[in-house]
């Protein structure tokens, strides 16, 4: 019992904690893909483009096996959440940028025509507009996060798909075993689709 | 959003970009250090990459990657189809939930589960099945999102010019729901490509699978995993840059 417990609570702590990282990452490189400078603009998209087109378990093994070769050793679990983290920074990145383009270019020059400056109308009139659409694809992003956990699972992690697994060893009831797990996923993307939708009202 | 940059502005990004470029210059520096530090770099460890023997069998993952990524997106399409054209309630639930279980699991479902009941596909079905399972669910979303974004006054302009129903379907709003999916076709391509690196679970031979066993075999583990690596990004750019082309010429086209 305490191997589901375990489980899912790595799998929870992994979930909020890569989507944090994500958070702050996917700003910092979408900042980056938005800034008139070129160069960093390159270097935003080359962010984008190289964690976007590579798998994830390809970074998981990756970082897992490879990192220790060239002496940065760390937990575990700490290992895959900087490889989840990273991963989904780049579709972080890839919402936030098109929710700014999103709000029609009329506003922004509207905005300018009135005088404002480019921080005040990016403070009073886009990044608002932008944060309410923004909601909803972080939402399911957070969703596939939670899903991509899983393959943490494979270079060992213990998290509730590898819980169910080993337990199915013991247990023999698979059914029983992996209908649960699969219960515990839906219930967790439930709860992130209900606080977007509770988020997305307040912004409204 | 921006005013045409004056001169104080143009030197400010001048600034920047150096300060910028040092910073990442630092940066690769110090990344290439650590290689060399633990003797990653060293020309020995890199050769066998320069040879045709590791390419053939690496190439060989590729082409089994771009198999089993067919055969599951021509299952997925096809279930996602069948799915869309019926929205009903059980159909609604089959995407909420596929959306929101992971792939791994219906792989092991697969793997530890069918066995015991006497269901025991071999390898590539134990891969391709919850591949196909999973996406038709994702392309279930993408069809009628494809079908809605067609305005009805074409289908209600082609049914005032007297074409029966199946006629507007066919030859009105499908092509133009196509035109607007064709991107997020691609994206879900790209997504389906990543998934096959499954088969390192399900021991398939795809690429991320022979670039483990290449690993093992001649321990050269790092140079392995960024060979692999980049092979995924390569063929995953190739098509991302057909899905731009493609966009661009809708945008071109449409009207």
């Amino acid at each position: 019992m305490s191997l589901v417990l375990e489980g899912f609570l790595n799998t929870v702590a992994l979930t909020l904690l890569s989507f944090a990282g994500a958070l702050v990452v996917g700003l910092v490189v979408a900042v980056l893909r938005i800034v008139p400078v070129p160069l960093l603009r390159g270097v935003g998209t080359a962010y984008v483009e190289v964690w976007r087109n590579i798998p994830l378990l390809a970074w998981l093994v990756l970082f897992v096996f490879g990192l220790p070769e060239v002496g940065v050793t760390m937990p575990l679990f700490w290992t895959a959440f900087t490889a989840i983290a990273l991963y989904e920074a780049a579709f972080v990145a890839e919402a936030l940028r098109s929710g700014v383009r999103s709000v029609a270019s009329g506003q922004g020059e509207a905005a300018r025509a009135l005088g404002l400056t480019v921080q005040q109308s990016l403070r009073h009139v886009i990044l608002p507009q932008a944060g309410r659409r923004v909601v909803q694809p972080l939402a399911n992003i957070a969703i596939a996060l939670t899903m991509a956990t899983a393959l943490a699972g494979v270079v060992g992690v213990v998290d509730m798909t590898r819980a169910a697994q080993r337990i199915n060893l013991e247990l023999a009831q698979p059914l029983l075993v992996f209908t649960g797990a699969g219960l515990c996923y839906l219930v967790m993307a439930a709860g992130i689709g209900f606080g977007a939708r509770v988020l997305e009202r307040r912004l409204a | 959003m921006f005013d045409a940059p004056g001169p104080r502005f143009r030197r400010r990004v001048f600034w920047v970009s150096v300060v910028s470029a040092v910073v990442l210059a630092g940066l690769v520096a110090l990344g290439l250090r650590q290689f060399a530090a633990n003797g990653q770099l060293d020309p020995v460890r890199w050769r066998p990459y320069l040879t045709w023997p590791v390419w053939r069998y690496l190439l060989n993952g590729l082409w089994s990657t771009v198999v089993a990524a067919c055969a599951t997106g021509v299952l997925a399409m096809a279930g996602g189809l069948l799915l869309a054209l019926r929205p009903n309630r059980f159909t609604r639930a089959y995407a909420e939930v596929m959306r929101t279980v992971p792939v791994l699991l219906l792989v092991y479902v697969m793997l530890f589960v069918l066995p015991s009941f006497g269901v025991n596909l071999p390898l590539f079905w134990k891969l391709v099945v919850p591949l196909a399972l999973s996406h038709a669910a994702s392309y279930v979303v993408i069809f009628r999102a494809g079908v809605e974004s067609v305005d009805p006054g074409q289908r209600e302009a082609g049914l005032s010019l007297g074409m029966p129903d199946g006629v507007v379907t066919r030859f009105v709003v499908l092509p133009q729901a196509v035109r607007h999916m064709t991107p997020l076709l691609v994206t879900q391509a790209v997504s389906l490509l990543k998934d096959t690196s499954l088969g390192y679970v399900v021991s398939y031979t795809e690429l991320l699978f022979n670039g483990r066993v290449l690993a093992n075999y001649n321990g050269l583990l790092i140079q392995t995993f960024i060979v692999v690596a980049f092979v995924y990004l390569v063929v995953n750019l190739a098509l991302s840059r057909l899905s731009h082309r493609l966009e661009a010429r809708r945008a071109r086209t449409a009207r």
